[in-house]
């Protein structure tokens, strides 16, 4: 059966998100983000030289604060879904129900990791 | 190539409502994907009326009633209507499954029925699965023992080592599963997939198949294996309840060890 015009069947437009196909495209994404942000951070913080003021006044912008509190959030998201894959690759947590309910609780822990780190980082400036 | 969108001769039109002509009070609207090869057309969703009261309890009972009440043309795979030869995998509300166990009853609203997604379609929801059947050939699917004294009588396995395949023996290669996984979507020409990965695993983990070693040699490849990402959409969508993203798993971690 060749034949040229044989279409393509449908895929990503009809096909259903799951909470692991959605959580594995985002891992990626904010993998690529986090990738840049670190590039960013590590570029300011040799930049500013130790100078906290700088830090702090960058801090208390808007810009700096939507900034800190994304980057918690993502690092947190990326851990959680890092050990996620970690305890994949030994074997573990392949069960369906197991892994909808690690994939709601990376979702969930990684707000209430963010804002831990948050205020853990604050309370060290 | 990654493309997300689909070619310009598969963009999908809108195709022709058929009315109810029954007057019953429980009508199901199903949107059915149709391709016919024999006139140059892009293919379209043709919308169905479907009189439930008349109408069996699973999702291919309403394809049969299509058929043979309201349109003939409608072209499907179909042969034992239980769930174990895998002819009617299709796409149905989104998910990969086999149409005569799902029941149309857990579907709430409008019943949309794709054919298996990206695959060439051969006619309305027929997708050609050769590459598929090819790959599945590629890992030579049955048992090898060096001939000599052992192959001359009953290989012999033990209860234990037969409960290894457990989870795996009962795969009917409907492709549900390889059909659902995106990293087969965009790299279905190299990866495997995890129909064709749980069956390698399958002899891999055979006790009487004295070729283990070659068997993971041959499967170890960057893009024949390790193109699986975790995505779990194959085990998501396995209408056996079986888990492909657990052998595949198993399989790199063989590879990890051994």
């Amino acid at each position: 059966m060749e034949n040229k015009s044989q279409p393509l069947s449908p895929h990503l437009q009809v096909y259903r998100w799951h909470i692991s196909s959605l959580l594995s495209i985002s891992h990626r994404i904010v993998g690529v983000i986090n990738f840049f942000c670190i590039i960013f951070v590590s570029s300011l913080l040799i930049f500013i030289q130790g100078n906290n003021q700088i830090l702090q006044f960058f801090s208390e912008t808007f810009f700096g604060k939507f900034f800190v509190i994304s980057l918690c959030w993502s690092f947190s998201f990326q851990i959680l879904n890092e050990i996620r894959h970690l305890a994949w690759d030994m074997g573990y947590g392949f069960d369906l129900k197991v892994s909808q309910i690690t994939g709601i609780a990376t979702i969930l822990g990684s707000f209430i990791l963010a804002i831990l780190f948050y205020f853990a980082g604050k309370s060290f400036i | 190539m990654v493309k997300f969108s689909l070619p310009q001769n598969s963009k999908i039109l809108k195709g022709e409502f058929y009315k109810d002509k029954t007057g019953s009070n429980n009508l199901k609207k199903v949107n059915v994907y149709r391709w016919n090869p024999s006139n140059n057309q892009n293919p379209r969703i043709d919308t169905f009326e479907v009189d439930l009261n008349e109408c069996g309890p699973k999702v291919l009972d309403i394809l049969f009633k299509i058929k043979n009440e309201i349109d003939p043309t409608l072209t499907f795979r179909r042969s034992c209507a239980h769930g174990v030869c895998g002819s009617c995998a299709m796409n149905v509300d989104g998910v990969n499954t086999l149409s005569c166990i799902k029941s149309h009853s857990d579907i709430k609203g409008e019943l949309n029925i794709y054919p298996l997604p990206h695959l060439k379609v051969i006619k309305d929801l027929v997708g050609d699965l050769t590459t598929l059947y090819k790959q599945y050939e590629s890992v030579e699917p049955w048992l090898k023992a060096k001939a000599g004294e052992k192959t001359s009588t009953e290989i012999k396995q033990s209860q234990e080592d037969r409960a290894k395949l457990d989870g795996y023996y009962e795969c009917i290669l409907c492709a549900c599963c390889s059909t659902s996984c995106p990293s087969y979507w965009w790299n279905g020409d190299k990866y495997l997939g995890p129909a064709v990965l749980l069956q390698a695993y399958r002899w891999i983990n055979d006790s009487r198949d004295e070729e283990r070693k070659e068997r993971l040699k041959k499967v170890a490849d960057e893009l024949k294996l390790y193109r699986c990402h975790t995505i779990m959409n194959c085990t998501n969508s396995c209408p056996k309840g079986l888990n492909p993203a657990k052998a595949i798993s198993s399989i790199k971690k063989m590879l990890a060890t051994s």
